[in-house]
């Protein structure tokens, strides 16, 4: 994953609330085994109809979209981070997100902004025809017009987003450490390792 | 020394901090992982470009669902038959192919232990109380009915929790939702989760696992149980809990992966220890009335957009919040209502019964009893998909397939099927479905398809009588014996 240490540039200035992941990306675009390429099914739905904010010229490419309360509710699908990544987003702006999409988010390098409501109604009425800028540095979304929002982010999380760390290779270093629980475990609950294991005949592969 | 009293939430918790973070993050042990086709591909594919293996086969089962098409898996000769989507044949093939190389348990599409994974995690007895459970899957929340922590991830943590069985966590806050009384005649679980989510919003649970409590919950079997924390993510909240009791190990015993002889004595003797304690707090505490809970359904795109059998299409004016005015318009305008038309005026084209929400044994005969000589309504499509093959086998052997056959229902095989419409199940533009999954959003159950969420009865009430329709009108043979 890149480092991101500030997003700037235009910004879709949506604000609908209630973005569910089946808005953003379709379940039939899931078939794929890939990451690549979602962006082409992003937002289908709301692409399919005439004079959708996503087909405005004036917000072609930006990097930031601003959006209502509970964006990405409803599936885990990971295909939505991935398909917003693919259309070139790396930050969303919301009053709130689902608590799924938003670690989803982090994982792809897409800062997920939590601002009170009265800041995102004043980012989507500069957005029609300013830019904003998101710094993970100072934490702040900021305007040409001297507008400066603060925001928070989970400690670590900022830090990988800021560094490109790989989450997996981080908790692989601390094997001693879970290597000891399981041996704990084995103690106190033997029978969570201790399960039956499936033959082949249940499994249906006999 | 005196412990400050804990909630279930907390207790299940504290016995699996790996390790606590500075910043009050804690790295969790995670017991059981559920994996499908559609979210695992691309964490393998990590796994493997990264050189990883996975770190405990034997705390992880696979199964497919998603893309599974719900007509028969083999012809008459036992030959299996070809999936006609390559692009689905072809995940479904990559999760056989990964599960085989790193030595993961896979129940393949041909077996009767095979179905959609919320209802295979707690028939197998491989969901079990004071867990941490999750997969690729929000509705992972259903595992909470027996008091298991279970919810769904994305798919880089699905890859996290293969190569590392832990996750990085934060605390959640806890919310009780509590719901005392008795249940009125014809008022189901689902009627009760969508009360539920009716009252605190689709987005009221947000940072929050819920724990749903008071003698309505503790009555109810743990097919019911599973339907309420199943749409817990419903009302935003990843996880809903049920505190494990006599009901929980009942339905455990003997179960092929449940724990058997002293393991299952030692295992039952901590569950009883993790019921919340007398005494100990919630940050939300939310309160219903069974007496207030009529047979519900939703009337938009929201599952927050709940109203009685009873109630009409709401006029957007009527709601106090501009942007929810500005939804509800939307949302009337998507599903071709007018403010103020009786629900029961609405006609529908399709029900489907099934999804991981409502298609355990109870879904089935809940709504058998009133297809039970009764017959689908002209111009009505009407889909039964049990939600796996041994519920399937079951149902079989209690008749209740050719009650549904004979009223012109379609008996299916398992799967998500028109829940989601990933596979060829979908429900045509500007049609309209009476359905007892878990979501009415935009599109869900296909491109302009409009949905209305209701319980397995009201949804056999629909077929039957070709619109929305009250259950509690229908007479019905088992209807007392039922209590549908």
């Amino acid at each position: 994953m890149n480092p991101v240490t500030t997003v700037s540039g235009t910004a879709y200035p949506w604000g609908a609330k209630n973005i569910d992941t089946d808005v953003i990306i379709p379940a039939h675009w899931l078939k794929t085994i890939t990451r690549a390429g979602l962006g082409r099914g992003a937002f289908e739905t709301v692409r399919a109809q005439p004079g959708n904010i996503f087909d405005d010229p004036r917000y072609a490419g930006a990097p930031i979209l601003i959006a209502g309360d509970n964006f990405g509710c409803g599936s885990s699908r990971e295909h939505a981070a991935w398909a917003l990544a693919d259309m070139g987003i790396q930050a969303v702006i919301a009053p709130s997100f689902s608590d799924i999409f938003s670690g989803n988010a982090f994982k792809n390098g897409i800062v997920p902004v939590v601002l009170p409501q009265d800041a995102v109604d004043r980012l989507i009425a500069v957005a029609k025809d300013q830019t904003i800028t998101v710094d993970l540095e100072t934490m702040t979304v900021t305007t040409p017009f001297q507008d400066r929002f603060a925001f928070e982010l989970d400690p670590f999380r900022r830090e990988c987003l800021m560094k490109g760390l790989d989450e997996v290779g981080l908790t692989l270093a601390r094997d001693e450490a879970i290597g000891s629980f399981e041996g704990q475990m084995a103690e106190g609950r033997p029978w969570i390792a201790g399960r039956q294991r499936l033959d082949a005949a249940t499994a249906g592969t006999a | 020394m005196a412990q400050r009293p804990q909630t279930l939430y907390e207790k299940i918790w504290a016995a699996h901090v790996v390790e606590r973070r500075p910043d009050g993050t804690c790295l969790i042990y995670i017991d059981r992982h559920l994996v499908h086709e559609v979210t695992s591909p691309q964490a393998f594919e990590g796994l493997r470009a990264a050189g990883r293996k996975v770190r405990r086969p034997e705390l992880t089962l696979a199964v497919p669902d998603h893309n599974l098409p719900t007509t028969p898996r083999k012809d008459a000769n036992g030959n299996l038959l070809p999936i006609a989507d390559p692009e689905s044949a072809q995940q479904l093939d990559a999760l056989r192919r990964n599960t085989a190389e790193f030595g993961v348990d896979y129940i393949d599409a041909t077996a009767a232990a095979q179905g959609i994974v919320h209802v295979v995690g707690p028939e197998q007895g491989f969901t079990l109380p004071g867990t941490t459970l999750v997969c690729g899957d929000s509705h992972t929340s259903a595992h909470g009915a027996l008091g298991a922590l279970a919810f769904g991830i994305g798919t880089s943590e699905v890859e996290h929790v293969l190569a590392t069985q832990t996750l990085l966590l934060s605390p959640s806050k806890t919310m009780e939702v509590r719901v005392d009384g008795v249940l009125g005649h014809g008022v189901s679980a689902k009627d009760v989760v969508l009360a539920i989510i009716g009252k605190i919003g689709a987005a009221g649970g947000t940072g929050h696992v819920i724990e749903f409590t008071g003698s309505v919950i503790r009555d109810l079997s743990i097919e019911g149980r599973l339907t309420i924390a199943n749409m817990s993510i419903e009302g935003g909240a990843r996880a809903g809990l049920i505190a494990p009791d006599e009901t929980t190990f009942a339905y455990l015993k003997g179960r092929p992966m449940a724990p058997k002889g002293a393991d299952w004595d030692k295992a039952v003797e901590w569950w009883r220890t993790l019921p919340t304690d007398p005494g100990a707090v919630y940050d939300k505490v939310v309160t219903l009335d069974a007496a207030d809970i009529a047979p519900n359904l939703t009337w938009g795109t929201s599952p927050e957009d709940v109203v009685p059998i009873t109630g009409v299409v709401p006029d957007p004016d009527s709601f106090a919040d501009p942007s929810k005015r500005e939804a509800a318009r939307k949302s009337l305008d998507y599903m071709g209502l007018t403010p103020g038309t009786a629900m029961q005026d609405v006609a529908v084209q399709h029900v489907f019964i099934g999804s991981c929400t409502n298609s355990r044994i109870e879904d089935l005969r809940a709504a058998a009893a009133v297809a039970r000589d009764r017959k689908v309504a002209d111009g009505v499509r009407a889909l039964v998909v049990p939600g796996s093959g041994l519920v399937k086998r079951q149902a079989e052997e209690e008749g209740l397939d050719r009650i549904f056959v004979q009223a012109g229902f379609e008996w299916r095989e398992p799967g998500c099927s028109m829940c989601l419409a990933m596979n060829p199940d979908k429900v045509p533009a500007g049609e309209r479905c009476a359905s007892t999954s878990n979501r009415n959003f935009v599109g869900r159950q296909g491109p302009g398809a409009r949905t209305h969420l209701l319980s397995p009865a009201m949804a056999a009430a629909a077929a039957v009588t070709g619109r929305l329709f009250d259950v509690r009108e229908l007479k019905s043979h088992d209807f007392d014996r039922e209590g549908i």
